[in-house]
């Protein structure tokens, strides 16, 4: 318990300085910014859920993102819903996606399961880009909201998405260190000695994709508000499938920490080449990164930092 | 276990096979590779689904029909399993190892007490608790995946093929802590082995299985040991 109330405690301080951040009233870039850097928080660690406690590749991650985007557009365009709401209707629907995904792919294992959730997002994106509702493949424009409840909408989505890490950061902390987390280690490790042993494997595999699902939707549902132009092109971007996977892996897959390392490392440098080079060297530096990261430290910093301690 | 009939798709692998394992006893599965003794014990444990015939388990009076349960109900019902290969978590700690073991709700109360025991039991493992279980010898990897199974608390403990990669001198010592282990926590034990010899030290009795068919019960190890089959397949007379 009481590591519990020190967790709680942690959060609620670095969503107040999220808020303290907030009013600073400095450059607005740097909340553009903050907020990418954050949204990448909750995918990496939504990702780190199922692909790095589990070790199920999740190559589909811009359909998840995606998904919760285009419900948060669907419930603004129809009864113009307010944030609180999209985010959990975003959440619940890529949940729900999570959950199907896990029954269709009962029996695929390993780089089977990750061509399937390849094909999953380009099969939405299709759908998508035919759905006249929502704009299709010529997109559409969002009007935010006037008057958030304070600073201007991007510092409030900044303060937003800070909260939303804080919560991913918790759930994924609280898994790994549950029976849930053991249970899903040994899946990764060895499935069919998990089951020789009695583990759950099936109702872990669905938990770990629902769970990792709804957060995904719940990092895009304040998408359309950010960007205030939704399009397939951009809510299904590569990038999210990159990054989702290159970030835990380059902070470390098996705690919650090495995620956060990996979004808020890689998503600075990506920030940083935008303004000062160009937006192309965004994948270029993620890849180059994960190549060495995989040939070099195949257990990420963690693992390099265990590694100098001498463990 | 009556009647039963498995196997994989297209592939039937037992012909109605019918075995008995009392309380208390330890009987052995005696047979050469694929002549289907690991599908007989996924049978048991729930992992492979029998076309026809009945699996159950009788205890005081009443009796669970297995073919309906899966394997994590199975192994809340007391039988643990020591799979063939071991199949250990090799990137997992031993004592991560371990506490898979214990997965089953049940067993979670008693999960120190039976950490203490799996570990006086194999003192060698106590010293080797945060090394990875795939870096180990082969003889420690069994004893550990032993280990693993007596996490559950089982009353049943299914053993496959524990001699698979030992050297002699390993299969004598796995064999002897089978057997330790079976009367310390009076555990009613069912072995599949294709090392007559070694199986035949620890049993009461025996089956022997050839091509998916029981083809001979021995009701004591010394009518095993005089069954013409036996010579035949083990002795190369």
């Amino acid at each position: 318990m009481r590591h519990t109330a020190g967790t709680l405690l942690v959060g609620l301080a670095v969503v107040a300085a999220g808020i303290a951040v907030a009013m600073l009233r400095v450059n607005p870039y740097l909340y553009f910014a903050g907020y990418v850097i954050l949204q990448y928080v909750v995918i990496a660690t939504a990702w780190n859920i199922l692909g790095g406690y589990g070790g199920y590749v999740n190559f589909g991650t811009p359909a998840f993102f995606a998904l919760g985007a285009y419900t948060a557009v669907v419930l603004i365009q129809w009864i113009r819903a307010p944030l609180p709401v999209l985010l959990l209707a975003g959440g619940l629907v890529s949940a729900l996606l999570g959950l199907g995904i896990g029954y269709l792919t009962l029996r695929l294992r390993g780089v089977f399961f990750s061509i399937a959730t390849l094909a999953l997002s380009i099969v939405l994106q299709t759908m998508i880009m035919n759905w006249d509702y929502v704009g299709g493949s010529r997109g559409l424009s969002v009007l935010r909201p006037s008057g958030p409840p304070f600073g201007n909408y991007v510092v409030f989505l900044f303060t937003v998405m800070v909260a939303l890490a804080v919560g991913a950061v918790t759930v994924a902390r609280f898994i790994e260190r549950s029976w849930i987390g053991r249970g899903l280690s040994a899946l990764r490790d060895n499935e069919e000695a998990a089951e020789c042993m009695g583990v759950p494997t099936l109702r872990l595999k669905l938990f770990a994709t629902t769970v990792s699902g709804f957060l995904l939707g719940v990092a895009g549902a304040p998408f359309p508000y950010y960007v205030t132009f939704v399009e397939p092109n951009s809510a299904f971007a590569i990038d999210y499938a990159v990054n989702a996977l290159a970030m835990p892996m380059i902070g470390g897959t098996t705690s919650w920490i090495g995620p956060v390392i990996g979004a808020v490392l890689l998503g600075s440098a990506q920030q940083l080449a935008t303004v000062t080079i160009s937006s192309e060297m965004n994948l270029f530096i993620v890849g180059v990164v994960l190549v060495a990261f995989v040939v070099l430290a195949p257990e990420g910093i963690l693992g390099l930092v265990r590694r100098l301690r001498g463990r | 276990m009556r009647d039963v009939d498995a196997g994989y798709g297209a592939v039937r692998v037992l012909h109605g096979v019918s075995i008995e394992v009392r309380e208390g006893e330890t009987v052995a599965l005696l047979g050469t590779n694929g002549n289907g003794k690991s599908t007989l014990i996924k049978c048991i444990m729930g992992m492979v689904a029998p076309e026809s015939g009945e699996v159950f388990l009788e205890t005081d009076g009443t009796r669970v029909d297995l073919t309906r349960k899966s394997t994590e109900e199975i192994v809340s019902l007391g039988i643990a399993l020591v799979p063939e290969g071991r199949r250990l978590f090799p990137k997992l700690t031993v004592e991560e190892n371990l506490l898979l073991g214990a997965y089953r709700k049940g067993a979670r109360a008693d999960i120190e007490r039976n950490l203490e025991f799996a570990l006086d039991t194999f003192p060698v493992l106590r010293g080797r608790r945060g090394q990875l279980a795939g870096s180990m010898s082969g003889g420690e990897q069994q004893m550990l995946a032993i280990a693993r199974a007596l996490m559950s608390s089982p009353r049943i403990l299914l053993v496959d093929e524990p001699s698979v990669g030992l050297a002699p001198i390993l299969v004598s010592r796995v064999i002897g802590k089978i057997k330790e282990l079976k009367e310390q926590r009076q555990l009613t034990v069912l072995m599949a082995e294709q090392n007559f010899n070694q199986a035949t030290k620890i049993a009461d009795r025996g089956y022997i299985i050839v091509h998916g068919k029981i083809e001979f019960e021995g009701r004591s190890t010394q009518e095993l040991r005089e069954n013409e089959l036996v010579k035949k397949y083990y002795l190369g007379v």
